[in-house]
């Protein structure tokens, strides 16, 4: 019986009842890796020794009758920007190609504590910046569903080893996007919390007041757990939320009765394929007869949230990337002196589109063009908030797809940014305005790729996010398809 | 043509924290290089600052002490430039909004007190410590950096251009020092770099209103470093102007061993620091009550402290000033003056005998051997006439090397004041037989004479005898 097809609650379940061992089940996810890895290339690092370790450790816990947490035993990924101490944290760069962490992110410091099998980390665009995982400083991670085709990004590595069944869960992290798109364009779920919900430190920055870390799993159920273990104040994050995390496990109800939801007329218009557009909107219909209330609202500002992110999260990111120095830690390229030894290093071990945006984010942040750039970016974004501060008066969630497109080729854009920052239309307004959102599997292209529906939440309504997202994969079987690789299995 | 100097100071003053500004470490002087560090402050990836509650604490009383309004909403900002002295390339600091603002202090001058306006202040970090193999990172092999002094909280205390001789400023940086001492938020201890100051100088003719051009001297750790500088960098610019030359806005470097100021780099070389809004650290809201019971934990501040001696005691402005000029002096003088000692006789001990034996030894007032509880006790004998006053100089020789109260040291080397009229009657007795000539001489008008009289016989009391009990008893028996 092969088990890296199930999801982590299933696998819980069969660990609890003896059917399985951790090591079992690490086996088979790890015979999975050698199956397909070679094609998805979804890993950075892979721990498999410290891998089989932990799961022998864990069935010796369950053979001595000791009860095990949701996640013990269970072999998942880490986007390889979380710092893991002891274990390679590269952010895809060259820059930090070697880089070891002495210290735990928050995040790991949570997720060890459920004594999980980590498996390793996983590929991404250089600091998260990009939507294809193309930006690798490394190598591109290939789309499951059509090896010729991107994960989606930045988080592809995570999105497409939990579709590729090469991880059973992963953890990312959602800047303007990067994982409800990779999550879309993979088929599996995956969550942006709300920003303060999870904490940051220990997450490389990209843009600080953007970042957020959230699950990729196989289901919202697994979902609903990872958030439980993830979430929650944290002394060492100013911007955490310390409002008391609720057991969202308890949100895995199968009832939208009288959920009223708004579906902006902003995020239905150019550019969309209209594939897409069908399957969200026959998503949206099954919500409705499922006894849910739609209606259409409006995010008037919803144009220029685009040419917002992308002059907040480069200015962010210009400073943010400032250590990357070649002084004290990473790579190095030596120089006459410290002055061309900084240059050197900078511009040849950081990748063109990371440069691209140090430029942008430096020239915003410019004396005699702050004012113009930065300060009016600012002001912009409070109006895009308000716009879903005035919606939510209505409406309990925002329905829309979470991507234009399904999963595009390889290539197809990677010498026109600007088509690929309109990737990220109907995401980035919602990082800008610190909300949850939720991309879940609706349907499929018919090139047979996936599509998702993106579910948007009030601030800390994570759980009316499940619950509508239960709901909906209850009503259907999208979730369970998995990517067959060319039918590759061992 | 006349000019005037025009100076204005941006002081940094390290505050006494345990911990850094943004993470636990200590903030001690002196430890191994790189022991006081941790990812935080060593800025490594992923790492985000959590701000020291104790720094805006401090800040908010240096504010508050310094006459400042407090801004209610204050935020951080980086500020942006590339030196291997930060870790993150970036200093976190305080731009638009700082935590105080539209402050004074009153500094005494030549031509009377002076009020000195305070433009701003602002919380920030501190950078580490460069050591090169050179003497600077330009012309040096290798650099070492010291990351201990990396996230050291510091204060920048910047005044308005209000200043105008070297003088001026060193009593302005003097006046900072005693209130930062007072309101204990930072040590103050200029060779551990507690306190360093960028001067900005300008000239411009006696009379005008416009400011000159002006150059911006970096980082002086001195109070006589500042008045060099600024003394060396007037008259370097008097010379340009009257040669017919323009002042270059720039940034110079003063150089304590040459004793003379250099340029380090032109305003179009300036650094454009990209300042923006830290992300990672939310705004610093202060209420009405917090600041309020900033306040009311506020010591008695210099001023105050000098108005009430001169009103409770009648010490002169001068006295006041000096004993009040820093807190641990203040509180010695008001210790001295609580074990019983006359306020005046207290202010002249202080300023006299201690002032000397200290500075003799090098020694701070906190270091003194003569605690203010002994020194009380020993003007109170003198008041008391159990000693004079020439004894009491004995007394406290005696009391700067023996740790022993003075009332026993009195005992024990015999120096109680003879008070006993029969017992110093037969030695001014003794005194008038055996000195004719001087008796006569008295005898004869000069009454001047009189004091070698009383100089022998307060030498054959070994200085016991009651001097004006001596004078008393030789005048009666030469003039009866």
């Amino acid at each position: 019986m092969r088990l890296y097809n199930k999801p982590a609650h299933v696998l819980h379940d069969m660990l609890v009842s003896g059917e399985i061992t951790s090591v079992q089940l690490t086996q088979d996810v790890l015979a999975r890796i050698d199956e397909v890895e070679g094609d998805v290339r979804a890993y950075l690092t892979l721990t498999r020794d410290e891998a089989l370790a932990q799961a022998k450790a864990v069935d010796a816990k369950i053979a001595a009758g000791e009860p095990i947490s949701f996640l013990e035993g269970i072999p998942g990924a880490i986007k390889d920007n979380i710092c893991t101490k002891g274990v390679k944290t590269t952010c895809a760069s060259k820059i930090l190609e070697h880089f070891v962490p002495p210290y735990d992110a928050t995040v790991m410091t949570k997720i060890n504590k459920e004594n999980p099998v980590i498996l390793g980390k996983t590929n991404m665009d250089e600091f998260a910046m990009g939507g294809s995982t193309e930006n690798s400083g490394f190598f591109p991670t290939h789309n499951p569903w059509n090896t010729e085709c991107v994960p989606g990004g930045s988080s592809g590595g995570s999105a497409a080893a939990v579709a590729a069944g090469t991880a059973i869960w992963a953890i990312g992290s959602d800047t303007g996007g990067s994982i409800r798109q990779p999550a879309s364009f993979c088929g599996v779920v995956g969550m942006k919390p709300t920003y303060g919900r999870v904490s940051r430190y220990g997450l490389v920055a990209y843009a600080s007041s953007l970042d957020q870390i959230g699950p990729l799993t196989r289901d919202v159920t697994d979902c609903a757990h990872l958030l439980n273990i993830i979430s929650g104040h944290d002394e060492m994050d100013s911007t955490s939320s310390d409002v008391p995390v609720p057991d969202y496990t308890k949100s895995l109800v199968s009832d939208v009765k009288g959920l009223k939801i708004g579906l902006p007329r902003e995020y239905f218009v150019k550019g969309m394929d209209p594939e897409v557009e069908k399957t969200v909107r026959a998503a949206i219909d099954q919500f409705r007869s499922m006894g849910a209330e739609v209606v259409d609202i409006s995010l008037p500002h919803t144009d220029y949230a685009i040419s917002t992110y992308y002059l907040i999260a480069p200015a962010e990111a210009a400073t943010n990337l400032e250590r990357y120095d070649g002084v004290s830690y990473g790579e190095r390229v030596d120089g006459e002196d410290l002055v061309e030894m900084m240059t050197n290093t900078r511009s040849e071990l950081f990748g063109e589109e990371v440069k691209r945006r140090i430029i942008i984010g430096n020239y915003a942040l410019s004396a005699g063009y702050y004012d113009a750039y930065y300060l009016k970016a600012m002001k912009v974004r409070t109006l895009v908030q308000q716009d879903f501060t005035v919606a939510f008066r209505d409406v309990d969630v925002i329905m829309a797809p979470t991507a234009p497109t399904p999963a595009y080729k390889i290539g197809a854009m990677i010498d026109d940014p600007l088509q690929m920052y309109l990737q990220d239309a109907c995401t980035v307004p919602v990082n800008l305005a610190g909300l949850p959102g939720i991309s879940i599997p609706c349907g499929f292209s018919s090139q047979n790729m996936p599509i998702g529906l993106q579910i948007i939440g009030k601030p800390l309504g994570e759980e009316t996010l499940l619950r509508a997202a239960y709901t909906y994969e209850q009503s259907q079987n999208f979730h369970q398809q998995m990517a067959n690789l060319g039918g590759k299995e061992a | 043509m006349k000019y005037e100097a025009v100076i204005g100071l941006e002081i940094h003053c390290e505050l006494k924290t345990k911990t850094k500004i943004f993470c636990g470490c200590a903030t001690g002087f002196g430890a191994d290089q790189n022991t006081h560090v941790c990812p935080v402050c060593l800025g490594l990836p992923g790492v985000l600052p959590t701000i020291n509650k104790r720094v805006v604490e401090f800040a908010i009383k240096a504010g508050l002490a310094t006459n400042c309004e407090i801004n209610k909403y204050s935020k951080f900002d980086r500020k942006n430039y590339y030196y291997p002295d930060l870790p993150k390339n970036w200093q976190t600091s305080q731009y638009d909004l700082p935590i105080a603002i539209h402050g004074w202090v009153d500094i005494d001058t030549e031509d009377g007190r002076k009020r000195i306006r305070l433009t701003r202040i602002h919380m920030e970090e501190d950078a580490g410590k460069l050591v090169h193999s050179g003497t600077n990172i330009k012309n040096s092999l290798t650099s070492n950096v010291d990351y201990n002094r990396t996230g050291v909280p510091l204060l920048e205390i910047v005044s308005e251009p209000d200043l105008r001789s070297a003088e001026e400023a060193r009593t302005y940086m003097e006046k900072i020092k005693t209130i930062m001492q007072y309101i204990d938020v930072s040590n103050c201890r200029m060779e551990e770099g507690n306190l360093r100051a960028d001067v900005n100088v300008s000239l411009r003719p006696v009379g005008s209103e416009t400011l000159g051009t002006r150059t911006e001297m970096k980082n002086i750790n001195s109070f006589k470093g500042l008045e060099d500088a600024i003394n060396y960098e007037v008259e370097r610019q008097r010379e340009v102007l009257e040669d017919g030359g323009h002042i270059v806005q720039e940034t110079r470097t003063w150089d304590p061993e040459r004793g003379m100021t250099l340029s380090m780099r032109s305003k179009e070389n300036a650094h454009d620091y990209r300042y923006m809004p830290e992300p990672d650290l939310p705004p610093i809201v202060t209420t009405d009550e917090q600041i309020a019971k900033y306040r009311d934990e506020l010591p008695e501040l210099p001023d105050a402290r000098r108005e009430r001696l001169e009103k409770d005691y009648g010490l002169s402005d001068y006295d006041a000033g000096i004993i009040t000029g820093s807190r641990a002096s203040a509180e010695y003088f008001d210790a001295v003056v609580a074990a019983g000692a006359d306020a005046k006789l207290a202010a002249n001990w202080m300023m006299g005998d201690l002032a000397k034996n200290l500075n003799a030894e090098n020694l701070t007032i906190e270091q003194s051997p003569v605690d203010a509880k002994r020194l009380g006790a020993m003007i109170g004998l003198i008041s008391k006439g159990t000693i004079s006053s020439k004894i009491a100089k004995k007394v406290f020789k005696e009391m700067w090397t023996c740790p022993d109260d003075p009332e026993k040291i009195v005992k024990d080397k015999g120096l109680v004041q003879i008070t006993d009229t029969s017992a110093i009657e037969g030695i001014v007795d003794e005194v008038i037989a055996a000195n004719e000539k001087a008796v006569n001489d008295y005898k004869g008008g000069n009454k001047k004479a009189i004091g070698a009289l009383v100089g022998q016989v307060m030498k054959k009391t070994r200085g016991k005898a009651n001097p004006q009990m001596v004078n008393k008893l030789l005048a009666q028996k030469l003039n009866g």
